[in-house]
């Protein structure tokens, strides 16, 4: 990946020179965009003060791209970390796109992967012109001139400066069209610790985020939706609602009746005096129970074929057949900043404060339904109390929501729509439930010789805007994980049989790895056991030659975690791999029995993923990744009432993991001179197969279907 | 009318008294460091200090604090806030951070009432404060060492 900074811009005012480095567009659009408030159009600037301000292309929602793209910068820039500075990039598909995907968004894992070269020319380009300018102003070679902590220094004549005092000069310097970044061995900032560009706002309250914004006359909105997938609103009662003191309006949208008040509670208590009539015609009305029957008929029945490796033999033939279902239900993502958005229209305009996880979707289809051009919509990309997926929506349907409130209220003004924690596990949008069905058979040496794998679930991706991204194909995201198996199975096939549902599903925190790893890796242990092998060496004996990265994690986590096998001291340890979103991370889970239900009490965890830009970011995702695996594991389902009502309504039905369920983590990054892979999302998977197969050695029993502690029958 | 008094000042506020205060704090008077995580006293992401002690302000009716004085995180001062502070920054414990405002608060009450926690004790003060990051890693330690800070 290569990009070239071929243009650059300044932007002089009161309170200082900023240097901006900015990628090819045209000369208007430049200065348009440079002269905008919002949209400094660069991924740098550096102040009169000394302060470098990094534009993050990436949602910061917990996840670190705020200090880890900044430290890319800083890195090439050989700029001080005192010195470093992070700020939301507007929405804009030129400047700002996710190399990854050729447009706005943050996803996948992918943002330091993307960024890792792009942000070090920038930085590289960056210290070129200000030596330039150095050696301009002080006469002499800017080959002897030196940076460090953010010092420009010529050693022979006993000149330095800071980069404030150079960066007007800096500007008019030519900008590199290819400047060289430095060799791994020459990294100072990174591979080692850094403290966070985020932390002190988010611990004294001053950190912004959506619901923070107020702006004048604004209005606060919530909206009805109905109770039942795909059912539409049929009529309305407004009275009792704008009787209550603060409502301003009542309006029909399409995803509701939408409520508008001076003040938050005004709005909801307004909501509740609403009496809304449904048409069910197309809604969803089965119950989980039903659904779930008809995903078992169609795992049964095999699907199409996504993965085929060898003749499968006759399992007849086989010493051993094991056979397995299992159940995964809906879940919630659950972000505890609730989804929110502030919108302002003004003369034919919108601009909009929220966390956007996909603007190159988001600001169209806001544009459209406010019926103007998308040039005409601005978005300030704020940071996001959590996401977990749920921001980053291809439907944009959020967005839509936002537009149609702005719209309907028939005159501008500024309104901010606020999803309740009710209405964010009602609303959908949910990790698709999900039946897989498993045959493997074993001859007489042990040995896996046929292994099949049936996956039955909905598309998150078919009848969306990202349908395109498939070409014509089955969607990956559904199946991922039960394919491109590094395990060496003797014959395979692996199918997948596509739901229909008018509920909707999204992504979450490590998409299909999140029943694909789960369904694999504990059914894995159960044909190991079937085979008389230990889970660790039987994994390692499975692995080709070349498959060092994950020979790697897997002997790593069980160095660290002392492996003796299952049990050991009256407690389980299972493990299990993964390989996601290109990063390989292997956990062993330490399970004690309390009274028949499980405890998890400590937890390893080996993580590769190349080139390990900031330890302490990468082990904080681990640390949260397995939390947050554990607490869904545990406790959490979406489940639907016959009729197809959502059955889970807070957190009092819907549990999150607290302080005394979550176990010690200790985590050991694989030293590795590849380029960079995320770390958002690997850390999830691996924990909720391993602590099934802890609990397995432990207990006696298997779990096929989640949550531990209440499975849907 | 209700008076009470937020961060030292006084307010006298003609407010529906069946406003809870955390609507009151972030919409009228734009103290926006308190957060709404569930309205209903399940994650702790709008705990205050009410008259000293913890509080769920997403339960709190502004008619029931007449005369209270409440204090949010924008308003915290003394040995044990500067130490939670100090202590969370120092091992960056934020991810996403929404949630922390709460946890903050409820670790400063705790280190407030039990100058040394034990682990047991902070799972009893700690257990109401949800972190969908699960950075409860983090603020376990966070809480000891703040707990050392302050022992001097």
């Amino acid at each position: 990946m290569s990009v070239q900074t071929t243009r650059r811009g300044f932007l002089a005012g009161g309170a200082g020179l900023m240097l901006a480095l900015t990628l090819p567009l045209d000369r208007a659009r430049a200065q348009a965009v440079i002269s905008g408030p919002f949209a400094p159009n660069a991924f740098i600037r550096i102040g009169t003060d000394d302060l470098v301000t990094v534009m993050i292309k990436h949602i910061e929602m917990g996840q670190g791209p705020y200090t880890g793209l900044a430290t890319l910068v800083a890195e090439e820039l050989d700029a001080d970390w005192s010195q470093m500075r992070a700020e939301g990039a507007p929405a804009d598909d030129k400047l700002y796109a996710n190399l990854a995907f050729g447009a706005q968004g943050t996803g996948g894992s992918t943002a330091m992967a993307n960024s890792f070269m792009q942000m070090r020319k920038a930085g590289a380009a960056a210290r070129a012109m200000l030596v330039g300018a150095a050696a301009a102003e002080w006469g002499v070679p800017a080959e002897e001139i030196t940076v460090k902590a953010g010092v420009v220094a010529h050693a022979a004549s006993g000149k330095s400066s800071g980069f404030g005092a150079l960066s007007a000069a800096a500007a008019s310097q030519p900008v590199p069209e290819d400047p060289p970044v430095k060799s791994a061995a020459d990294f100072v900032l990174i591979g080692k610790d850094r403290p966070k560009l985020d932390t002190v706002a988010k611990t004294n309250g001053t950190a912004q985020f959506t619901m923070d914004v107020y702006r004048d006359g604004m209005l606060t909105v919530v909206v009805a939706h109905p109770p039942k997938f795909g059912a539409t609103v049929t009529s309305f009662d407004d009275k009792a609602a704008l009787a209550v003191k603060g409502v301003e309006m009542v309006r029909q949208i399409s995803s509701g009746v939408a409520v508008y008040a001076t003040n938050t509670y005004a709005a909801l208590k307004g909501r509740d005096a609403l009496a809304v009539q449904w048409d069910d015609s197309a809604a969803e009305t089965r119950g989980s129970a039903e659904m779930f029957d008809a995903y078992v008929k169609a795992a049964t029945e095999g699907g199409i074929t996504v993965e085929e490796q060898g003749d499968m033999p006759d399992m007849a033939g086989a010493a051993k057949v094991l056979e397995a279902e299992y159940r995964f239900p809906y879940l919630a993502h659950a972000p505890m900043e609730p989804l929110d958005a502030v919108i302002e229209v003004k003369d034919g305009r919108a601009e909009m404060w929220f966390g956007s996880q996909f603007p190159t979707f988001d600001k169209p289809t806001v544009a459209k339904a406010l019926g103007i051009a998308p040039e005409n919509v601005a978005i300030n990309v704020l940071l996001a109390g959590g996401s977990f997926g749920r921001r980053a929506q291809g439907s944009a349907h959020l967005a839509a929501e936002a537009g149609e409130v702005a719209k309907a209220a028939g005159r501008d003004g500024a309104f901010k729509l606020v999803w309740t924690r009710e209405d964010d596990l009602k609303g959908g949008y949910y990790r698709p439930m999900t039946v897989h069905k498993f045959r493997a058979g074993i001859d007489a040496d042990g040995k896996i010789i046929g292994w099949e794998n049936t996956v039955a679930n909905q598309s998150i991706m078919m009848g969306t805007p990202m349908e395109a991204m498939l070409k014509g194909g089955p969607d990956n995201t559904s199946y991922e994980g039960s394919t491109n198996l590094p395990y060496q199975f003797g014959a395979r096939r692996i199918g997948w049989a596509r739901m229909e549902s008018p509920v909707s599903v999204l992504w979450w925190r490590s998409v299909g790895h999140t029943h694909t790893a789960y369904a694999v890796e504990t059914f894995l242990d159960e044909v190991l056991e079937a085979a008389g092998k230990d889970p660790v060496q039987g994994r390692l004996d499975l692995l080709p030659p070349d498959a060092t990265r994950e020979r790697g994690v897997i002997e790593k986590v069980a160095e660290i975690s002392g492996w003796a096998g299952p049990v050991r001291d009256g407690k389980g340890y299972g493990i299990a791999y993964t390989k996601s979103f290109n990063t390989y991370v292997a956990e062993v889970v330490e399970v004690e029995d309390r009274g028949g239900v499980p405890h998890v009490t400590r937890v390893w965890c080996a993580v590769d993923c190349g080139i390990a830009v900031n330890p302490n970011v990468i082990r904080a995702q681990m640390e949260g990744g397995i939390g947050y695996a554990l607490g869904t594991a545990l406790h959490n389902h979406i489940t639907f009432a016959p009729g197809g009502e959502v059955e889970q309504s807070n957190f009092h039905d819907y549990p999150m993991l607290r302080i005394h369920e979550m176990p010690a983590v200790e985590v050991a990054i694989i030293a590795s001179d590849a380029d960079p892979t995320g770390v958002g999302e690997p850390g999830v998977p691996p924990l909720a197969p391993a602590m099934a197969n802890a609990w397995r050695a432990v207990s006696g029993a298997r779990q096929y279907q989640l949550p531990f502690g209440g499975a849907i029958s | 009318m209700t008076a009470f008094t937020v961060n030292g000042r006084d307010y006298d506020l003609d407010i529906d008294p069946e406003t809870p205060l955390l609507w009151v704090l972030r919409d009228e008077l734009r103290l926006t460091g308190t957060k709404f995580g569930c309205g209903i006293a399940q994650c702790g992401a709008c705990t205050v200090m009410l008259d000293g002690m913890p509080r769920r302000s997403c339960v709190t009716p502004i008619g029931m604090i007449e005369g209270s004085e409440i204090t949010t995180i924008e308003g915290m001062e003394g040995p044990e806030i500067a130490a939670v502070q100090s202590a969370w920054t120092a091992i960056d414990v934020p991810q996403c951070g929404w949630c922390q405002s709460g946890q903050i608060m409820s670790a400063t009450a705790l280190l407030q009432q039990v100058p040394k926690p034990s682990d047991e004790d902070i799972n009893n003060a700690m257990a109401g404060n949800v972190c969908r990051c699960a950075t409860y890693v983090r603020i376990r330690q966070a809480i000891h060492d703040a707990a050392k800070t302050l022992e001097g």
